[in-house]
């Protein structure tokens, strides 16, 4: 039998090959991660949910299913941790949100029903900040999630809880979703895998909407492989979602092996610029020295609208939101405060269940949206956003992939941003514009500075995951940064 | 459903200044399509089910939940958008309407704006009508898909508003919304549009169009305009559940402006809604706040795109239109225009004459009654006449035995009721009751002296040259055999008896 | 033109959003910021750039008009704050707000 320390980090493609090979159980690898849930969430505060009698019944299911024999699904009793922004039927689904505390969907989100089918066992929700909007996790209402590699930092966000989880070994995967960098980001402050799929590539039906444009679900892994593995579990095109792709799920595992060599990487020039943390740069210069020698030819890009897209996503997401978040209401679902009248009571449930950036936010896009500035803020943003979208197709009809920093920092204290909205905004500022594009990106771990770690972002083409995942495994297999874990 | 011909209400009123003016009416139509499923979702479209058992994920609007267009919806829209003559557009968009109301789940409603930019799936396309028989057409500004809000019961305790109980069943119901230019200049007149709409709905099996049942549901705006063309402010009449109630709320609102004007007070622009029982129009008890529903483009859903060709394949796939019947009708048929109108406004009936005809070519015999005694039995039942027992055979059959002499047309008005009520075969009931004509001259001759010998008053005025007489005593011998006897031989053998 | 304390009032009205004094202070000043930095937009030449509403369109996004089954309404009410007789049940509504 495997050591349980060893179990906790080995990649999800190892633990599968030790269940098929009955040399672990799932009830064994469900116990390994609910004890080390048990030793370590208590500090770390990754879940907002775990239910232990659930996950072993589950567990046991599989238990019986391996000792029969025979056909078993792709990911035959892996557990897996859900970002709470995606709806499992029966289990509580807050967003890590007031208004929602309590609410157990009727319904599974398609990524959760094909999980399900797949073999994986739900361990538990994980933190976020409220509805997705932040960049620390420190937005949760149910108090923030703290950095496995420095109890006093934060994980970033918004998927800061599946990222912890995943970096401490609390999971072996996890999903996440991103907006505007809520996988990327904090899978940089954490040193694992986050993968943004095509914008339409995953279904988005039963994810809680925060900017509906913009959001994907998408896999934080310890390895790209694991990435590749996961993606291929959720992609696909679903009848309820109208803006998911018509297209087969990618055969993305295939070509993992093809190595880095002849793939012209586009270094963007605005991300190696200002504002970038000294140890920062210098890990992606690092990175991109070792894509050059692993045969990748390297040009120099420029993407000029690209200081533009804050901005640009702030307005469109806000507003987005704004809208999608006027659901909350206390009228079928979750938290309610008492009015004499229904005016009252929507305005007062809305003004308790909601914290402050949340509201902020639904003011922001509430004000660009509304009579007489939304040409000026709405309509504009959308404008902007083609733009962005022209610079990404320029760009990546001269190279086939594009590199910059995940973040222009490692992960920052705790309460260091909370005070300063702007501030916290901008630490999406290299995560942002991949979302307005609609372009799939990844984050791997490339090196540490001051003992935390630093991640590398490559962007690639629409719906070509498998050359931005080929790219990104050929460099995590030479750099080897993925082995690093946290100290316990 | 009373369907006469129309009545006018208001033409041009006098304000003070003696200037005329004249009412000028838009409507705004809301259809309910006739959808399995409902607009974004798969729940059922369904009266009366109990409530909130047609609800889902999507339809109650819950967290995570997207929607997904109805083909068959946006076809049904494509439809009306041709026949109405509408410019298609090429690609329309879904917007998401905010406001907050407890009928609408997720505090937008799904619907289509206009901008510039953004034309609704049709715009711009026009329907003709006759109003008091003159040939009209009005501008249809716009054709566009939404959905459906929930439904709101006020619960009321001791006098007042105690809480109030919410229903989705119908949220996310597949809604038209067509509307139309301000050219309707009277309130009867905007009812025979309504009338004219609704046959052609009907036609395209678009929509049952039922007010009463709310699958059609108006609104109006109504103002006054002088007839040195200034225009006058508006106000927007909501709550008529009935042609009739459209047409007098209007008539009201319209009396009620003039009236305003004439005391040389100014119109307030605000929402009125009619209240049936005390036939008037009254303001939101509220104040209203300038809305700003903050309109942007739905990012759940991708435009809709209707290619030139699949437009093309639509207008070849009309069905023939409520002018176009018409017009066959007179000149195919030889109906007067007025039966024509009459029968091509209420689709069943038109579809009970045109199969009758097959069985029973004479179109105007069939006109005159379907028009006459069988238009007067569905009035006032307030049914249509495919809501009856009545069948095409069962009319061509009972005609058929009027022009054969077995019965008289007095007999065949008796039966009609129970036709309609019960749908028997005529031939059958006319045999099982005896009601055959009585044809036969002995018989009759033995009648005709009776009658003779009990009425010399009325043989002597006939004698004095009064003819009317001779119409007493046909009438006594038809009554004698309760409608039974052949009235041209009685009149013959009375005749021969008179000498006359 | 910055926003003001009546703008902010004013958005938290059509949001729903009963504000604190504190509240209204402080987003006043906040989204008078954040509006600041995104001022920015204006130094692109957007007049004539056509809106990106959609990132990309599909073709088969349309569903058959085919039934569903629905939710059961009694595990729907239950998540309800308050129901009542297969109703979700809320305070007097007026008929026009
Ligand atoms: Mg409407
Ligand atoms: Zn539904």
């Amino acid at each position: 039998m495997v050591d349980r320390v060893d179990l906790l980090f080995r990649p999800v493609t190892e633990q599968l090959a030790l269940l098929r090979r009955r040399e672990v159980t799932p009830t064994a690898l469900a116990e390994t991660y609910l004890a080390r849930i048990a030793a370590l969430d208590p500090s770390l505060h990754a879940f907002l949910y775990v239910d232990p009698d659930a996950v072993r019944a589950e567990a046991l299911r599989w238990d019986a299913r391996y000792a029969a024999g025979g056909d078993l699904p792709p990911l035959a009793g892996v557990p897996i941790a859900v970002k709470d922004l995606i709806c499992t039927r029966g289990v509580p689904t807050t967003c890590g949100s007031r208004i929602l505390e309590g609410w157990r969907p009727p319904y599974d989100a398609t990524v959760i029903a094909r999980l399900r089918r797949a073999g994986a066992i739900l361990l538990g929700k994980t933190n976020m900040d409220e509805f997705a909007m932040g960049s620390s996790t420190e937005n949760s209402a149910f108090g923030p999630t703290h950095n496995p590699w420095d109890r006093e930092r934060v994980p970033g966000g918004s998927s800061g809880g599946s990222a912890a989880a995943v970096a401490g070994g609390l999971a072996p995967w996890a999903l996440g979703t991103d907006t505007g960098g809520s996988i990327r980001q904090p899978a940089a402050l954490c040193g694992i895998v986050g993968l943004k799929p095509t914008y339409g590539r995953v279904s988005r039906y039963g994810l809680v909407a925060y900017g509906s444009s913009l959001d994907q679900i998408g896999p934080l892994t310890r390895t790209v492989d694991d990435a590749a593995l996961l993606l291929e579990a959720l992609a696909g095109w679903d009848p309820l979602d109208a803006t998911s792709a018509d297209l087969d799920r990618p055969e993305c595992r295939g070509g993992l092996a093809g190595g880095a060599a002849g793939l012209r990487i586009g270094v963007v020039r605005e991300g190696m610029g200002e504002g970038l943390e000294a140890g920062v740069g210098d890990a992606i210069a690092e990175a991109v020295r070792l894509l050059s020698d692993l045969g990748a030819e390297i040009e120099e890009v420029t993407l000029p609208t690209i200081g533009y897209a804050l901005p640009t996503y702030y307005l469109l997401a806000t507003a987005e939101a704004s809208s999608n978040l006027a659901r909350y209401d206390g009228v079928r679902h979750g938290l309610r405060v008492g009015a004499a009248d229904i005016i009252d009571l929507f305005s007062r449930t809305r003004n308790r269940g909601f914290g402050a950036e949340v509201k902020r936010r639904i003011m922001l896009g509430t004000y660009a949206l509304s009579a007489g500035f939304y040409e000026a803020y709405y309509l504009n943003a959308q404008r902007a956003r083609t733009l962005v979208r022209q610079d990404f197709d320029r760009a990546l009809g001269a190279v086939d992939l594009l590199l910059l920093p995940t973040s222009p920092t490692v992960a920052f204290p705790l309460g260091a941003r909370v005070d300063d909205p702007l501030q916290m905004y901008l630490a999406d500022i290299f995560t942002i514009p991949v979302n307005l594009a609609g372009l799939p990106g990844i984050s791997i771990p490339c090196g540490f500075t001051g003992g935390l770690p630093v991640g590398l972002q490559l962007i690639g083409r629409a719906f070509d995951e498998t050359t931005l995942l080929r790219a990104a495994a050929a460099y995590e297999q030479a750099a080897g940064w993925w082995r690093k874990v946290p100290p316990s | 459903m009373a369907e006469g011909p129309p009545v006018v209400t208001v033409t041009a009123r006098r304000t003070r200044d003696g200037i005329a003016a004249e009412p000028v009416i838009g409507l705004e139509i809301h259809v309910q399509l006739l959808t399995a499923s409902k607009m974004f979702c798969g729940c059922a479209v369904a009266f009366g089910a109990p409530p909130n058992t047609l609800i889902c994920p999507v339809c109650l609007g819950l967290p995570g939940a997207l929607p997904v267009t109805n083909r068959r919806a946006v076809a049904l829209g494509l439809r009306t958008a041709v026949a109405l003559r509408c410019a298609v557009a090429p690609e329309s968009r879904f917007h998401r309407k905010n406001y907050y109301y407890p009928d609408l789940p997720k505090n937008y409603q799904i619907s289509q704006y206009q901008y510039a930019d953004h034309p609704p799936l049709g715009s711009d396309g026009w329907l003709e009508f006759a109003a008091l028989g003159v040939p009209r057409a009005v501008r249809i500004r716009r054709v566009h898909l939404e959905e459906d809000t929930g439904k709101l019961l006020h619960v009321e305790r001791e006098g007042a508003v105690s809480h109030t109980l919410i229903d989705y069943n119908r949220s996310g119901v597949p809604l038209m919304e067509v509307v139309t230019q301000p050219d309707l200049r009277s309130p009867a007149e905007a009812r025979e549009f309504l009338i004219v709409l609704r046959a052609l709905l009907q036609y395209l099996e678009v929509s049952s169009g039922r007010m009463e049942e709310g699958t059609m549901r108006v609104d109006a705006n109504v103002s006054l305009r002088r007839l040195d063309g200034t225009a006058g402010i508006r106000t927007e009449v909501k709550n008529m559940n009935s042609l009739r109630a459209v047409e007098r709320a209007l008539a009201f609102e319209a009396a009620r402006q003039a009236d305003l004007l004439t005391a040389g007070g100014t119109v307030t622009q605000e929402t009125r809604h009619w209240d049936e029982r005390r036939q008037v129009t009254f303001a939101s008890r509220v104040k209203e706040e300038a809305e700003d529903y903050r309109y942007f483009p739905e990012p759940d859903l991708i435009p809709i795109t209707v290619e030139p060709a699949e437009v093309e394949r639509v207008r070849e796939a009309l069905p023939e239109l409520p002018a176009q019947k018409a017009t066959r009708y007179v000149s195919a048929l030889g109906l007067s225009a007025y039966d024509a109108d009459l029968i091509v406004r209420r689709p069943p009936l038109a579809a009970f004459f045109e199969e009758a005809l097959a069985l029973y070519p004479n179109a105007k015999a069939l006109a005159n009654w379907l028009t006459g005694d069988i238009a007067g039995l569905l009035n006032a039942e307030g049914k249509e006449i495919d809501e009856t027992a009545l069948r095409p055979e069962g009319l061509a059959a009972l005609l058929r035995l009027i022009d054969d002499g077995r019965i008289s047309g007095r007999i065949a008005k008796d039966l009609l009721p129970e036709l309609v009520r019960g749908g028997a075969d005529p031939s059958a009931l006319v045999a099982a009751r005896g009601l055959e004509q009585i044809s036969d001259a002995a018989d009759l001759t033995r009648l005709v002296e009776d009658v003779l010998a009990a009425h010399p008053g009325a043989v002597e005025e006939f004698r004095k040259g009064k003819a009317r007489a001779i119409a007493f005593l046909v009438g006594q011998v038809m009554r004698e055999t309760r409608g039974r006897a052949n009235p041209d031989l009685v009149n013959r053998l009375l005749r021969e008896r008179l000498g006359g | 033109m910055p926003i003001d304390r009546a703008a902010v009032d004013h958005v938290a009205r059509l949001a729903r959003l009963s504000l604190t004094e504190e509240e209204r202070a402080l987003f006043t000043e906040q989204l008078r910021q954040i509006l600041d930095y995104f001022a920015r937009l204006g130094e692109l030449e957007l007049g004539a750039v056509a809106p990106t509403s959609h990132i990309r369109a599909a073709a088969a996004a349309m569903r058959e008009d085919v039934v569903r089954p629905s939710l059961d309404r009694e595990e729907v009410l239950a998540a309800a704050p308050d129901a009542e007789e297969g109703f979700f049940k809320v305070p007097p509504v007026l008929e026009s707000l």
